[in-house]
């Protein structure tokens, strides 16, 4: 245990080397006349280049946290700050749970959409569809329409489309979470390995502490009901990871178990709440 | 390679069976089971459908005809298309728009036709007018609720991108509701082509409308049957045409 009671520690911010890529001070959203807070008062400093998690019971608002940070929710109170280095490039990309691509499109078209929004010349359009098709094993099946794919094939596509569009934060909702766990785990270990070779900023949201401690740099645990902030924990496990070999780690085991233990409560809660008829 | 038969398959059995019933027709109509006056055999109308083209006027009024329903369908499908695709984006231009058309939507085009003979005449327009009237609502309405129920996530994925207003109607509200327009345009197809008898048989010289009542009051009974049997011929090639056309422009539909 004392392993985890380490892990526990709040990271020290002075040495935080790279710089703050995105700042959240007293986050607050509720909604229209019925008041309901969804997300009440998040600090959070995430660095360039960290793979963020956020773990939390459903309803505890941390959709609704993500989709602040992709603007497409507005945030009610509190400061969202979102630190560009490069102003060439798009600001955010977000993968979403369930099925988001275009029916209409070709895997290609799919995979294109955001440099084509970007107005980016058609030549540089196919040499980055191409490269990230084929880096996920999906360059053959570039004609063919998500009707005609596998629902992991499709969520391979979206990882692609989100990529290919070379953002500089990447947001995740769930997005395995319509997946077996066969599926899963593959996915697991072809975003690990896409991931670490450009090392972009990520937000991913779960709510599989399995999934959480196995991607993740940094967890954030939420309770339900108002969304705040329980706890934040540090994942000392070296890049680059081997899902498999991961799993097998004592040291995962206790993670898990301890990431779960204060996690338990806040489920109970959430669904006492529901069951409370609130 | 076996769907394709196996779609050939479903148009032979699909032909087969009106086949059959004409078969009972003509017989039952030699042996004088039904009577010949009112329901002439097969092979007699056939005839006469014969001597209608050779003599150059079943074409004139078919060409008549199809004019004004091409020009109609035109008239009436644009502008629904394009009000249409506004008022599924725009929430306001539908709140401000849905109660007009509730309330004339109901009203039986063909009962609108005294009002369409006043105001554009005794000329083609009048017409053309009927059937752009019968085309426009299920164009329109189709295209509204194709728009208006695309999914909300595709919009999302559309704003995250950064999709400029017009990207979005031209990747994500245009494609998403296409499959809704075609079947609002199937509907308009064939409203356009019982409007345009009803008005040529009021109100024309020409067209097949004009051509089966004008059997009537000269009591030739085959050329009435002619003129439906053309009527039915041209639905059944508007309907081919138009899947072929849908299979074009939604091939995602098609490919499942």
């Amino acid at each position: 245990m004392a392993v985890v009671s380490m892990l526990n520690v709040k990271p020290n911010p002075v040495e935080a080397a790279p710089p703050v890529q995105i700042s959240l001070r007293g986050v607050r959203k509720y909604f229209g006349s019925s008041g309901f807070v969804a997300v009440d008062g998040i600090d959070l400093d995430i660095p360039q280049g960290q793979f963020f998690v956020i773990v939390g019971p459903s309803g505890c608002g941390k959709t609704t946290l993500l989709r602040m940070l992709a603007g497409l929710e507005s945030v009610s109170e509190g400061t969202m700050k979102l630190n560009r280095t490069d102003p060439t490039r798009p600001e955010n990309s977000m993968i979403f749970q369930g099925d988001s691509l275009f029916p209409w499109m070709t895997v290609y078209d799919n995979a294109a959409y955001g440099l084509r929004m970007r107005r980016v010349a058609e030549k540089d359009v196919e040499e980055s569809v191409k490269l990230w098709l084929e880096r996920i094993g999906l360059y053959r099946f570039r004609d063919r329409y998500p009707n005609q794919l596998s629902g992991g094939m499709r969520q391979r596509v979206s990882i692609v489309r989100a990529f290919a569009n070379d953002p500089e934060i990447l947001l995740m909702d769930e997005p395995f979470s319509a997946l077996d766990e066969q599926n899963k785990m593959l996915l697991h270990e072809e975003l690990l390995r896409i991931w670490e070779a450009t090392k972009k900023t990520v937000v991913f949201i779960t709510h599989s502490v399995d999934e959480a401690v196995t991607l993740g740099d940094r967890i954030m645990i939420m309770t339900a009901n108002p969304g705040r902030e329980k706890a934040i924990i540090d994942v000392p496990f070296a890049r680059p990871r081997n899902v498999l070999e991961l799993r097998h780690d004592p040291a995962y085991g206790d993670l898990v178990f301890h990431i779960w233990e204060q996690l338990r409560d806040e489920v109970q809660r959430a669904r006492m709440n529901a069951e409370g008829g609130k | 390679m076996a769907k394709r038969s196996g779609l050939l398959g479903e148009r032979f059995i699909g032909l087969l069976t009106p086949l059959a019933l004409l078969g009972l027709w003509e017989a039952a109509a030699r042996m004088g089971l039904v009577d010949a006056r009112f329901f002439p055999p097969p092979s007699s109308i056939v005839n006469t459908f014969g001597a209608l083209v050779a003599s150059g006027e079943l074409w004139t009024n078919l060409l008549a005809s199809l004019r004004r329903l091409f020009l109609g369908m035109l008239l009436g499908g644009v502008p629904a298309l394009f009000l249409g695709l506004a008022m599924g984006i725009s929430k306001p231009l539908r709140a401000a728009i849905d109660p007009l058309i509730s309330a004339t939507y109901p009203i039986p085009k063909s009962a609108i036709l005294p009002l369409v003979l006043l105001i554009f005449g005794l000329g083609e327009m009048s017409k053309v007018v009927m059937v752009a009237l019968g085309a426009f609502y299920p164009i329109l309405i189709n295209t509204v609720m194709g728009v208006a129920n695309i999914d909300k996530i595709y919009l999302d994925v559309g704003h995250n991108y950064r999709a400029s207003r017009w990207q979005v109607f031209r990747t994500i509200a245009l494609p998403g509701a296409l499959p809704s327009i075609m079947a609002g345009v199937k509907l308009a197809m064939g409203m356009g082509l019982i409007l345009i008898a009803i008005s040529e048989m009021v109100a024309a010289s020409d067209g097949i409308g004009y051509m089966i009542w004008n059997a009537w009051q000269v009591l030739t009974v085959d050329t009435m049957y002619v003129g439906l049997l053309v009527i039915a011929l041209l639905g059944f090639v508007f309907s081919v045409i138009l899947d072929e056309i849908e299979r074009m422009l939604i091939p995602w539909k098609a490919k499942a």
